[in-house]
């Protein structure tokens, strides 16, 4: 347990020496905040839901960012045999990583807590939701980075892994939408593997076991994954 | 402590480790040698349970890879193939990280990474990027890191390739210094340097392991018969040849061309195992030569490692 926090320690203090945090949480808040307050006086609302709506398709992009280099830049270094052959298990080097990872995006939201405060100067503001969003916003980057960290693992290529990633996320994001595509016997069952309609429900306050036990286990088939491709390595 | 039984690794059809086995002692400097991809670095990776073995054992004391890969891991440190290190770290941030994960108590991370910084001179580095420094200091830093525990086994591949002479002959002071005491596994594909250091030498080609032996005896088995070599001052020209044959008729002597001038040289080449440099050195006594020099010229491992790893 103490490796697993050595080795998030060191994850995420590797994003803020390099540049890619500071870039990578600049481009989500000018994306977030453009479209949330481009339509926000429009709709005369003093609610989030704006801003949780986009969240799922922006997290698609920006975490597989986040995610890529985890383990394609040991690999592609020869850094990853190194930390192997340290007296850690696997165990503690996925979740270490893991936890690095959410923990960076934690950060990315935190600047967002801002966009509550302002609304609620100018109008009451519905707490549950806010709560739940930021609750599901959590969740849901957990289950990004688990599914980012599997796409680092599969290629030593940097790129390559953030395409592979950003196609998984953005396809579990938009699986609800496409369901006309899908026999009726089946919408339920794929929507119900979808990311959207579980974070929508939390988003709206809705704190449902399922909801939060699917992204549970979305975080650890991706990690699960994660060791199946390591170990073939080997 | 170290049993290492018919271990053999595959990817997928081509077999990189065939049948290797092995007993280390403690404290024993042991040299793996081979020709490129012969199978070193396979072999060094199943040692440290980083890759797994298609078949064989490991066993290290009572220890067995893979059920006690993680205890194993603590005993063990090891500097992969040019020491792959994290780039964007600082030298000193790395080897605190190193410690934590090591599970060094905070308070003797300090003293312990100065005692290395000693061992291994890393003082005028520890506070620059990694990414800056050379092959060698690199190399210095993986040294360190594995180092950090002060572990009964190291294993170190190749810890040497791609340094300058200064550098190659600090890294060969440092395995020597620590080997007093340390069970030590390196591979190389320099021999002299194998020499230089090494209690023992296995020899692997293709997978397969072809000598292990002591470095002594290695140069010994390779000795098929013996060579001396016989300077005399002046031109003394086919006379001593005549001499000497009367020593042994079996001796094979030549004059060579001489190494000094005012010198003639002799090459005198036996079958057997003897040592002939005392009768040489009594027959010249008799005459009013003058010896230059008189020599039993070894074969080097040069020639043994040629020999073995034939067609590789």
């Amino acid at each position: 347990m103490h490796q697993t926090i050595h080795i998030a320690t060191k994850e995420f203090k590797d994003y803020f020496i390099s540049p890619i945090a500071y870039i990578v949480i600049s481009l989500f808040l000018v994306i977030t905040g453009w479209f949330f307050f481009s339509t926000f006086f429009i709709f005369d609302r003093a609610d989030m839901r704006n801003f949780f709506a986009l969240l799922p398709t922006i997290f698609s992009f920006i975490i597989p960012a986040v995610t890529m280099r985890l383990f394609s830049e040991e690999v592609n270094v020869g850094s990853y045999e190194t930390l192997m052959t340290l007296p850690v298990s696997f165990r503690d080097i996925a979740l270490g990583k893991f936890l690095a990872a959410t923990a960076f995006c934690g950060c990315m939201l935190l600047p967002t807590l801002s966009y509550p405060l302002f609304i609620s100067m100018i109008g009451e503001v519905d707490p549950g939701p806010v709560m739940g969003g930021y609750l599901g916003a959590l969740l849901l980057a957990g289950a990004y980075c688990a599914l980012g960290i599997l796409a680092s693992s599969m290629t030593r290529n940097q790129i390559v892994a953030f395409i592979l990633g950003a196609a998984i996320c953005f396809a579990l994001t938009i699986l609800d939408r496409v369901l006309f595509f899908i026999p009726p016997s089946l919408t339920e069952l794929i929507g119900f593997l979808g990311t959207n309609t579980h974070f929508q429900s939390i988003a709206k306050g809705v704190i449902d076991s399922r909801d939060i036990l699917y992204f549970l286990s979305v975080m650890f088939l991706g990690l699960f994954g994660t060791y199946l491709v390591m170990q073939e390595k080997n | 402590m170290i049993q290492v039984n018919n271990l053999t690794k595959y990817y997928d059809s081509f077999c990189a480790v065939d049948g290797i086995s092995l007993e280390i002692r403690q404290g024993e400097i042991l040299g793996l040698l081979g020709p490129n991809g012969a199978g070193k670095t396979t072999t060094l990776r199943m040692l440290t349970g980083f890759f797994k073995p298609t078949s064989g054992t490991i066993k290290i004391d009572d220890l067995e890879i893979p059920k006690d890969t993680l205890e194993i891991k603590k005993r063990m440190g090891y500097l992969p193939e040019s020491a792959p290190l994290y780039h964007n770290m600082l030298v000193f941030d790395y080897l605190t990280y190193v410690a934590k994960v090591r599970g060094l108590a905070k308070e003797d991370i300090p003293g312990r990474l100065q005692e290395l910084s000693g061992l291994c001179g890393l003082a005028d580095i520890m506070h620059k990027s990694i990414d800056a420094l050379s092959k060698g200091l690199k190399q210095r830093v993986g040294l360190a890191h594995a180092m950090m525990t002060d572990p009964e086994i190291l294993i170190l591949d190749e810890p040497t390739s791609g340094l300058d002479p200064n550098q190659i002959a600090e890294i060969r002071a440092i395995i020597r210094r620590i080997g007093k005491k340390k069970t030590i596994i390196f591979s190389t594909h320099i021999l002299s340097e194998a020499e230089a250091t090494c209690d023992r030498i296995v020899i692997i080609n293709q997978g397969k392991m072809v000598a292990d032996d002591t470095t002594e005896n290695l140069k010994h088995r390779a000795e098929k018969g013996t060579t001396f070599s016989l300077a005399l001052y002046g031109e003394t020209g086919k006379a001593p040849i005549k001499l000497l044959n009367t020593l042994d008729a079996d001796l094979d002597i030549r004059q060579v061309a001489a190494r000094e001038t005012g010198t003639s040289l002799y090459e005198v080449k036996t079958g057997s195992s003897r040592d002939f440099r005392k009768d040489i050195y009594l027959k010249i006594k008799e005459t009013d030569w003058v010896m230059a020099e008189l020599t039993r010229e070894s074969q080097s491992l040069e020639n043994i490692f040629q020999e073995l790893t034939k067609g590789a």
